[in-house]
């Protein structure tokens, strides 16, 4: 039998709320899946469009946002300009096919280690479901060829 | 080299339109001027060369290929080998070479799709056969061969070593003009070549740089398509809510479509430093986008953010228009698009 399929979640936290959250979660030993690997960052505002395409290029089976609640910003704004990227990445990722639950984006303060510890545990129950992006190996192999579905006869 | 001590200039198509051999020639009277310095050893588009005159030639024997036109099918790939192989300087001639540029929006798609497009579902297409070019085709006079269709569009530096990059679709001729006799300069009288991989024949800021535009540091509440609304010539033209790829993209071209009122395409490039230029363009509207502020309520805010996203008609379309072949993932998953 083959394992179970881990997937990877790159996730980017913001240093003012979901990063606490996270120190939280683990300050307070909530058990949550070991899938996501954190980044810090300062605002969820920081977050480029280029770091989620490369990560999701570069092996990451998906990937969360994390930032503080709307209205709670370190930065005033910097979480709704992260909003307005994401709504706007999820639109352009859905037309390359790649499925909305791989890009997540979540509003976690730094008393919410629960619930970033849930919505890990969630979004990797939804990515193994999904099963793996690889994209070197499924997407741009063999020029390209390799994403084509087989045809059934 | 030639005998006579000229130095040799090529140029070659691979998936092109023809409109980049067209922007050589329209350097004007400069073009004699070429001619004068340069021995040309194959340009298919105004001379009589073939493949084999190239395969004959020694290595290293073109000084300077200028290459146009993106990696579509194996015959692309196998003359930028060949010309690789032929030539000391090869560069990325315009915006197909460079990044991919209009074919590769095929990469949006699949290739069975985009067959389909072109020998099936087409009004003005009759083939009731359904008859599909074959790479091979048994005859009585033996086996002919086509060359084969890609799956992914690629732009000539995913195929083989470029030494320069001249971005635009197609470069303007002033530019063209500049980096024909900085590579004539180098060759007929030793001054020094930039460093390999430069961009050449372009700027280094964005497109907003040059352009003559009046910016107001205004947001923009949604976005128009051309045909919904009538452009104030003189005001920056993403303010006003039409889409303008100038934040995101090279200057060099001197900021042409937005000085007549049309937004920028983004045929450029992205600007020095940036992998991704369709990235970059949707975060800086993302920026200027004045929909929600920090008061509103979650919801509200996620409802007006999308209504305000939606204006935008064909994202990936828009922001990679020229930039597909050369942006992060390449290409989509599954071709969303087909249908």
């Amino acid at each position: 039998m083959s394992e179970q399929f881990e997937p990877v979640i790159v996730g980017f936290l913001c240093n003012w709320c979901s990063y606490r959250a996270a120190d939280l979660a683990g300050t307070s030993r909530i058990k949550y899946a070991p899938n996501m690997r954190a980044i810090r960052v300062m605002c969820s505002g920081r977050v480029d469009p280029q770091f989620v395409l490369k990560a999701l290029r570069n092996g990451a089976d998906g990937v969360l946002i994390a930032g503080c609640h709307p209205g709670e910003c370190h930065y005033v704004n910097g979480n709704i300009k992260a909003l307005r990227r994401y709504t706007m990445l999820k639109k352009t990722l859905d037309q390359w096919g790649i499925e909305e639950e791989r890009v997540q984006l979540l509003w976690a303060s730094a008393s919410e280690g629960t619930k970033l510890a849930e919505k890990v545990n969630s979004m990797t129950e939804e990515l193994r479901e999904l099963g793996p992006l690889r994209w070197h190996e499924k997407v741009l192999a063999d020029n390209g060829a390799a994403h084509v579905p087989v045809k059934e006869a | 080299m030639t005998e006579n001590g000229k130095p040799t200039l090529a140029m070659y198509w691979g998936a092109s339109c023809g409109g980049c051999e067209i922007s050589v020639l329209n350097i004007h009277e400069n073009i004699l001027t070429v001619d004068e310095i340069f021995d040309i050893v194959f340009f298919p588009c105004i001379a009589d060369f073939k493949y084999k005159d190239v395969e004959s030639y020694p290595d290293n024997y073109i000084d300077v290929c200028l290459f146009n036109g993106a990696i579509r099918n194996s015959e692309n790939e196998e003359m930028a080998h060949l010309l690789r192989e032929k030539s000391k300087v090869l560069v990325a001639y315009g915006s197909c070479a460079y990044e991919g540029c209009i074919p590769a929006l095929s990469n949006l798609t699949t290739k069975e799709a985009t067959l389909n497009k072109v020998y099936i579902d087409n009004p003005s297409i009759d083939n009731p056969k359904k008859t599909f070019p074959q790479t091979s085709t048994q005859m009585p006079e033996g086996e002919l061969t086509l060359p084969s269709f890609y799956h992914t569009v690629k732009a000539l530096d995913q195929v083989t070593d470029v030494d320069y990059y001249l971005p635009g679709c197609p470069p303007e001729p002033p530019q063209i003009w500049a980096v024909l006799q900085v590579i004539a300069g180098a060759l007929t009288e030793g001054k020094e070549l930039p460093p390999k991989g430069s961009v050449v024949g372009a700027g280094q800021t964005a497109v907003c740089d040059e352009c003559p535009l009046e910016k107001q540091e205004k947001t923009i509440a949604r976005f128009y398509r051309p045909y919904e609304i009538n452009p104030d010539p003189d005001i920056c033209l993403l303010e006003q809510g039409i889409m303008c790829m100038g934040p995101a993209t090279r200057s060099g071209c001197g900021a042409l479509c937005p000085s007549v009122g049309m937004g920028c395409r983004g045929c450029y490039g992205p600007t020095e430093g940036v992998e991704d230029q369709g990235a970059k363009m949707l975060s800086a509207i993302a920026s200027v986008l004045d929909a929600g502020d920090e008061t509103m309520e979650e919801d509200e805010l996620e409802a007006l953010i999308e209504e305000a996203v939606d204006t935008i008609a064909d994202p990936s379309g828009t922001f990679y228009r020229f930039s597909m072949a050369h942006s992060i993932l390449q290409r989509v998953k599954n071709g969303k698009g087909e249908g």
